[in-house]
């Protein structure tokens, strides 16, 4: 039995900023101090509070360590593991009291967020199968197995009105009831684990911290619509993920919760993992059968639709990540209390990733409802440096923006869609003031003609066509007739494309089109970029009155743009000048501008 | 895995290593001194002592933690036990046995054990 318990998280971010070597320092100096067999150090799965990692929290106190070196092990162990006193000066500020620590739940950070599908991450240790049975995992299993019908899960699932995370909305109960419907010698189970947006990391995060409750709902799945195979597609970019993958679904199988006659009841279920090769366009449910099947990732015509006709031809269901961890819960706790969360129309919590311009960059689970004010300004910490908002953009390249006009609109499917924007699966890239709504149109789009599978027209041209108006436009060549063309196409490819990679393409220049026409004219009509991003539209200026001639400028400009004497205002060559910046940033009298 | 009561038994068992994860306000404090003058004392045997007994017992709600030096080392090991709602009771001298008495007689029957207390040894 241990005293205390320190979690140190293993998620990508946090291993990214070496906390495997944290976790080697501590078993070294507890073992220095013999320690070992009294203080329990786990690695797990993401905290959420990813711009502060590395993170560690040792329990019972509940301190939260936050940006942990190495080299601070051994006064955390010293002091806090064997002493009692609790290192204050590496504690996130935020939970540091005179004389406790705060809770972590009463931090701002969490205190708004309702972890549902993220409730064992950060909690448990994802590579033992007794951890996340202690926190009722496979109870919902056990139950389905041995009290319900597999009619009686999908009415569960149906009644608590829970709809795809991936990005598309439709209700998980009605997927699988269509595919219970369809007689078949063989079904299947498919879960998307291809999180292909930039920026978003909710699946990743899932996989990582809670392996365990995927395998128990994709099972739950199997038996409700009469499937006995599953197929998980990963992408090999997430190889923690996979390695976690793997070791869960090996110790389902010691424990018979995977394999022949689970729960003594007959039922037959197996999982297995494929490995995507990062492809955005297998994120899309018929390319991603397409791939599982060995074959070229790309999309097929629906219907028939894989509830119908799905992987080898077999009535399917495919649900996101982020849609199987919350079936558990909606089993054990019961449909009302799910649908007790939410909006009308839509139910339960929704995982964002949060990053851009943003304090607290990380994971975050809200119910549905909340306002992107507040996850912004109260979750998020606000914007950095004391800029303003300016936009946000959810569901990545497929997704639109937010303005600041609509930060008070509670966040769900239906209100999303009605601005011009859609939930997306997760991704919420914030932007100030300083970010150039044309860049960003054609930031989403160069992603997606490079991710354009190519078997359809109007999306392997089109996009191209697209993004050569807005380069264009970003050069200082454009005209208003360019703006016009560049609006009929994009409805046009959104009507035409196969598949939802083009159909939803458009949709980033469309929303800014819809929300900041005015920068578009400003970088067509006045050859100015409003927020100074453009290079070709933007000169970078020293205001002689304010220059002091210290030379500062001079001496750091990377190609040697900038000439004057000592005490005398400096001059930058336009010719030479590549508009970094770095001038602007190292002048401390405010005398250089952007124009 | 062939029945639920199998699922249980694992359950349960793994249950008492994340119970200390829960942050639960509403329970029992149990503070054991781990200063250097703690630990020259003896505090390290009373600390797991504590920590094992209440695992074996299943209580779980009560929360062992350690604490520093304050500041009466000539009674080491000192053991604090905040139940909410009643006033702080400090045990002096402990050592594991005494530690179990406490366990029986204070954490699970509430009766605070008079002789171990700080009152009494001061007299």
């Amino acid at each position: 039995m241990y005293r205390s318990t320190v979690l140190v998280c293993g998620g990508t971010g946090c291993t990214s900023s070496h906390s495997d070597k944290i976790i080697e320092a501590l078993n070294k100096e507890l073992e220095k101090n013999e320690l070992q067999k009294e203080v329990n150090v786990i690695r797990t799965g993401c905290f959420g509070l990813c711009a502060l990692g590395p993170i560690m929290v040792v329990y019972p106190e509940g301190a939260f360590y936050s940006m942990v070196k190495p080299e601070d092990i051994p006064e955390i162990v010293e002091e806090h593991l064997l002493k009692g006193r609790i290192v204050k000066r590496l504690l996130y500020k935020e939970t540091v009291q005179e004389d406790s620590v705060k809770s972590l739940k009463e931090t701002k950070f969490y205190a708004k967020q309702k972890r549902v599908a993220l409730r064992n991450c950060g909690v448990i240790n994802p590579e033992i199968i007794d951890e996340y049975i202690a926190m009722d995992g496979y109870a919902a299993l056990g139950k389905v197995l041995t009290e319900m019908t597999p009619q009686e899960v999908i009415d569960t699932i149906l009644a608590s009105g829970l709809r795809g995370r991936g990005g598309g909305g439709f209700p998980t109960g009605r997927k699988w009831s269509f595919a219970a419907a369809n007689d078949a010698d063989q079904k299947y189970v498919c879960c998307n684990a291809d999180e292909g947006d930039p920026g978003a990391f909710m699946d990743r995060s899932v996989l990582e911290g809670d392996p365990h409750v995927v395998l128990e709902a994709m099972t739950i799945a199997g038996y409700a619509i009469g499937a006995s195979e599953g197929y998980i597609y990963v992408r090999a970019e997430y190889p923690i993920a996979v390695e976690r993958l793997k070791i869960a679904i090996e110790q389902a199988h010691e424990y018979g919760l995977l394999g022949k006659n689970i729960f003594d009841t007959g039922f037959d279920f197996d999982i297995h993992i494929r490995l995507g090769a990062g492809a955005f366009v297998c994120g899309e449910e018929t390319a991603l059968l397409t791939s599982i099947e060995g074959n070229r990732g790309e999309p097929r015509p629906r219907p028939p639709f894989p509830a119908v006709k799905g992987l080898y031809g077999k009535p399917s269901i495919i649900n996101n990540v982020e849609t199987y961890a919350n079936i558990p819960q909606i089993i054990l706790n019961g449909a009302d209390w799910f649908a007790s969360m939410g909006t009308e129309k839509s139910k339960g919590t929704k995982v964002f990733a949060l990053g851009g311009k943003i304090n607290n960059t990380g994971l975050v689970e809200i119910p549905m409802g909340t306002t992107l004010r507040e996850v912004v300004y109260e979750i998020g910490g606000g914007i950095p440096n004391g800029r303003e908002f300016k936009a946000a953009q959810t569901g990545g390249p497929s997704g639109g923006c937010i303005t600041a006009e609509n930060l008070d609109v509670p966040i769900d499917y239906d209100n999303l869609i009605a601005i011009g924007s859609m939930m997306g699966s997760g991704g919420l890239i914030i932007m100030d003031d300083t970010t150039c709504m044309v860049d960003i149109a054609k930031f989403f789009l160069e992603f997606t003609v490079d991710e354009s599978c190519g078997k359809c027209t109007p999306c392997r041209v089109g996009t191209k066509r697209l993004l050569e108006i807005l380069d264009k436009i970003i050069e200082g060549k454009g005209t208003m007739e360019d703006i016009d063309r560049l609006e009929a196409l994009c409805y046009y490819i959104k009507e035409n494309a196969l598949c939802g990679l083009g159909q939803t393409a458009p949709n980033p220049v469309l929303s800014t089109l819809r929300y900041f026409r005015d920068e578009y004219i400003a970088h067509v009509v006045d050859k100015k970029c409003p927020a100074g991003v453009c290079k070709n539209l933007v000169q970078i200026k020293i205001v002689p009155d304010k220059c002091k001639g210290c030379t500062l400028c001079a001496r750091n400009c990377p190609v040697n743009a900038i000439e004057g004497k000592v005490k005398e205002p400096h001059v930058i060559d336009q010719s030479k000048c590549i508009k970094c910046g770095v001038c602007i940033d190292n002048c401390k009298f405010g005398a250089i501008v952007r124009e | 895995m062939k029945s639920l009561a199998e699922l249980q038994a694992i359950r349960d068992k793994a249950r008492t290593q994340l119970n200390i994860r829960n942050e639960n306000e509403d329970n029992i404090r149990v503070l054991v001194g781990m200063a250097t003058c703690g630990i020259a004392a003896g505090a390290r045997p009373v600390l797991n002592t504590f920590v094992e007994e209440c695992a074996k017992r299943g209580l779980e709600n009560v929360t062992v933690t350690q604490t520093g030096c304050i500041g009466i080392c000539q009674y080491e090991p000192v053991v604090e036990v905040y139940v909410p709602g009643e006033e702080k009771v400090t045990y002096v001298k402990m050592d594991a046995e005494k530690a179990k008495k406490v366990i029986n007689d204070h954490l699970v029957n509430r009766n605070v054990v008079a002789e171990y207390t700080i009152g009494a040894y001061s007299k």
